[in-house]
């Protein structure tokens, strides 16, 4: 068994372009479920939202690039909205069940025959990325120290996802601690409190829908850009699902939780998907073939979930009076 | 590395769609399953000749709708679907496609989709758009069957997710997965033990009771004895449906497998309706079920004394009602009836280890658009939205019937969030 190929995608995988873009929709979601207490099932549909913004208009309206980026955040805030008006006056399950559905809606209609036109049916979109290549600041190689090396597209990938990924801890840190961010922790722990202090609640948690989903979109823009296409079925139910799982292993409500959760999370995963099939390649485990060790990493991260969950709701860093598992 | 990179993001990204289909295909071939209304159609020859004319190869769909024919090179070739040999009240949505010039590339496969309807020879019973009112309303018809036998099944997802959420306060996201375990369990039984499928159904019937009973006896309500909360509950439903989803991927794979019985069957027309036997006997067990639950809850013990649990336990637990054994009861109840759900789904479709995943939001919407909670609402929500899905597919396109169904989920939350016979209560 190879065990430097093991190690290196490992650690590839914890720095990678995987761990920043779970790490931004995992900051995005932080602000929902961490800090707010809004069960948001729906993320996915932010990052759809954000990669098809991007991606629709330069690949399919041939406007410029910087153009996409901003209707693909205006598209954030008008799905936070649309997703916030109907849901957030209800409780957690209804809002949980809303969300989910708004982002399979937003999945379904990207991936449609009828506007293949527009949105590239389930093949997705192509061929909009030239321009952030062309900002690439690295000349084409390999970088890297020993077995550990990306090339000059991933790179520039990683940089910008890294620049993000801090500027949006240093925005949570510095939010959170302002009154604005108190009244949202505040809503977590007691919404009721909250009104009768005169808060209008609905228009904070509407404010945190819209903060955390554009966090989202930017992971959506990043994950459009670092695979140069975006395909509808990237957008699924289990990204979200993910991110959760990325979110409570870190631990909610605590502003690196998500990042640590996902750097953690892709070298775990990795690191057990490329031993196990380095494993069965190397007939050291004979009862299951290669294409099984996918599925048994999703029984993983599901098993994982709940364990997190009944044992460490509060993950690595957090405070498990801080987190609102009970919220209703 | 560069390879590994790659290797590693399309593994990501690309997981779910190539699992769920082989793409680890020796050589060039073409492909393809013919379905008709989800339900899939044998006995149809392919023929494939080259750009040029030449015959290339021949194949017949198999039992569960799918031909595969290999073609010597990377090229462009042209498919015939031979309509003759299409089952009665099958024909082409598009009479003129019968042939279709595809191009194959460099080792890989290429799907071919001929599109399917229900009609018979004279002409497609669903014609694109109305012939005039008569044939319109032969397809609103058609379409508030298939509605119905859709909302049947739903409705009994719907069913336990109803009394599990009335009796537990969980809202339970591995419910989907519930109906796919039923189906796959009646699957083994059927196929690997060779029991015919109606010996197979109530046993993985009982089954599906003893895991819903066990998973209420083991995991749920140790979980809630230690005052685990309800969001915690909900989120740890989620990791419970990722695990037996990807263990059902794990032992039977990513392929669509059909029972052994009751697979094609040759349509009948029931007035303007075209339908097959199956299918009306399945609404019939359906309708049975649902009849004979809904009955159980309204005048035996066990059923007034579930519906007290779901209106107040503590109250219920004061008055002598054994609130812990009424809930693992309803568990097993609620078990048993989407396993029924998921087999019927089976024998109406196809099986597939996402086929539960597929109609969670659809139970969902019922469940929502009748009332969380209260289980008559849950079976009338459903059947709406059974009928819905199917009635909008006249004005938007097939494939966003879902989207229709979740559109409206959201609506009716804002005018009438506590559902149709839901009671009026705060839920805010």
């Amino acid at each position: 068994m190879d065990w430097t190929l093991i190690f290196s995608r490992a650690v590839e995988a914890g720095i990678g372009t995987e761990a920043v873009i779970y790490a931004l929709a995992a900051i995005g979601l932080n602000i929902h479920f961490g800090y707010t207490g809004l069960l948001n099932f729906g993320q996915a549909g932010f990052l759809a939202v954000g990669a098809y913004g991007v991606a629709t208009t330069v690949a399919t309206l041939g406007l410029p690039f910087w153009l996409g980026i901003v209707i693909g955040l205006a598209a954030a805030v008008l799905f936070a909205l649309l997703l916030g008006i109907p849901t957030l006056r209800l409780r957690a399950d209804y809002l949980a069940i809303v969300t989910i559905a708004a982002a399979e809606i937003v999945r379904l209609v990207v991936r449609s025959v009828a506007l293949q036109g527009t949105f590239g049916g389930t093949d997705g979109l192509e061929a909009f990325s030239d321009d952030f290549y062309g900002m690439n600041i690295y000349s084409p190689g390999q970088y890297g120290i020993g077995p550990i090396a990306f090339d000059h597209r991933t790179l520039w990938v990683l940089t910008v996802g890294w620049i993000l990924v801090a500027a949006a801890c240093a925005v949570v840190y510095l939010v959170m601690k302002s009154p604005w961010g108190r009244v949202l922790k505040a809503i977590r722990e007691d919404e009721d409190a909250v009104r009768s202090l005169g808060k209008n609640v609905f228009s904070y948690k509407m404010q945190a829908l819209v903060f955390g989903g554009v966090i989202g979109s930017l992971a959506g823009f990043l994950f459009a850009l670092s695979r140069a296409a975006t395909q509808p079925d990237l957008f699924s139910t289990e990204l979200t699902f993910f991110a959760y799982t990325v979110l409570i292993l870190g631990g909610a409500a605590r502003v690196f939780g998500p990042v640590l959760g996902a750097v953690i999370f892709w070298c775990l995963l990795i690191l057990v998907k490329t031993g196990m099939e380095e494993a069965v390649n190397h007939q050291v485990i004979t009862f299951i073939t290669v294409n099984q060790v996918g599925s048994i990493n999703y029984m993983l991260v599901g098993l994982g979930l709940v364990l997190l969950l009944i044992y460490r709701p509060q993950g690595i860093l957090g405070d498990k009076r801080e987190i609102a598992l009970d919220a209703r | 590395m560069r390879r590994a990179v790659i290797a590693f993001t399309a593994f990501l990204g690309a997981l779910f769609i190539l699992l769920a289909s082989p793409a680890w295909a020796e050589g060039e071939s073409l492909r393809g399953t013919l379905q008709n209304q989800g339900q899939p159609v044998n006995g149809v020859k392919i023929s494939v000749t080259s750009g040029d004319g030449q015959p290339v190869g021949e194949a017949t769909s198999g039992a569960d709708g799918k031909w595969e024919v290999q073609v010597p090179a990377a090229g462009s070739y042209k498919v015939t679907l031979d309509q003759a040999t299409l089952p009665a009240g099958t024909v082409l949505k598009f009479k003129d496609r019968a042939t279709l010039s595809v191009q194959v590339f460099e080792g890989n496969y290429r799907n071919v989709l001929f599109a399917l309807a229900s009609g018979d020879a004279a002409g497609v019973a669903t014609p694109p758009d109305g012939g005039g009112s008569s044939a319109f309303w032969t397809r609103v018809a058609q379409l508030a069957f298939e509605g119905l036998s859709l909302g049947l099944i739903i409705a009994l997802g719907a069913l336990g997710i109803s009394l599990i959420f009335g009796t537990t306060g969980l809202t339970n996201f591995a419910h989907g997965e519930l109906l796919t375990v039923g189906a796959f369990i009646a699957f083994v039984l059927n196929s690997t033990f060779g029991l015919h499928l109606l010996i197979a159904t109530p046993l993985a019937v009982i089954v599906a009771a003893g895991f819903g009973y066990g998973q209420e006896r083991f995991f749920w309500g140790p979980l809630r004895n230690r005052k685990t909360g309800l969001v915690s509950m909900m989120i740890i439903s989620i990791g419970v449906a990722m695990f037996l989803r990807y263990l059902l991927l794990f032992l039977f794979g990513g392929e669509n497998v059909p029972y052994e019985q009751y697979v094609a069957q040759d349509g009948i027309k029931l007035g303007p309706v075209f339908t097959t036997p199956k299918s009306l006997i399945a609404m019939g067990i359906e309708i049975a079920v649902l009849i004979a639950v809904g009955l159980a809850l309204t005048f035996t013990r066990l059923g007034k004394a579930t519906r007290a649990v779901s209106d107040n336990p503590a109250l219920a637990a004061s008055s002598g009602i054994n609130v812990d054994r009424i809930i693992r009861i309803v568990w097993a109840m609620g078990t048993a009836v989407a396993g029924l759900a998921g087999i019927m789904l089976g024998t109406t479709q196809i099986l597939n280890f996402q086929m539960g995943q597929q109609v969670l939001l659809l139970m969902f919407a019922g469940v929502t658009l009748g009332g969380l909670g209260t289980a008559f609402g849950a079976l009338v929500g459903s059947l709406v939205v059974g009928m819905f899905v199917q009635i909008s597919t006249i004005w938007i396109p097939p494939e966003l019937k879902t989207v229709g169904a979740l559109a409206v989920l959201i609506l009716v939350l804002l005018v009438r969030p506590q559902g149709i016979l839901g009671r009026r209560e705060r839920i805010g």
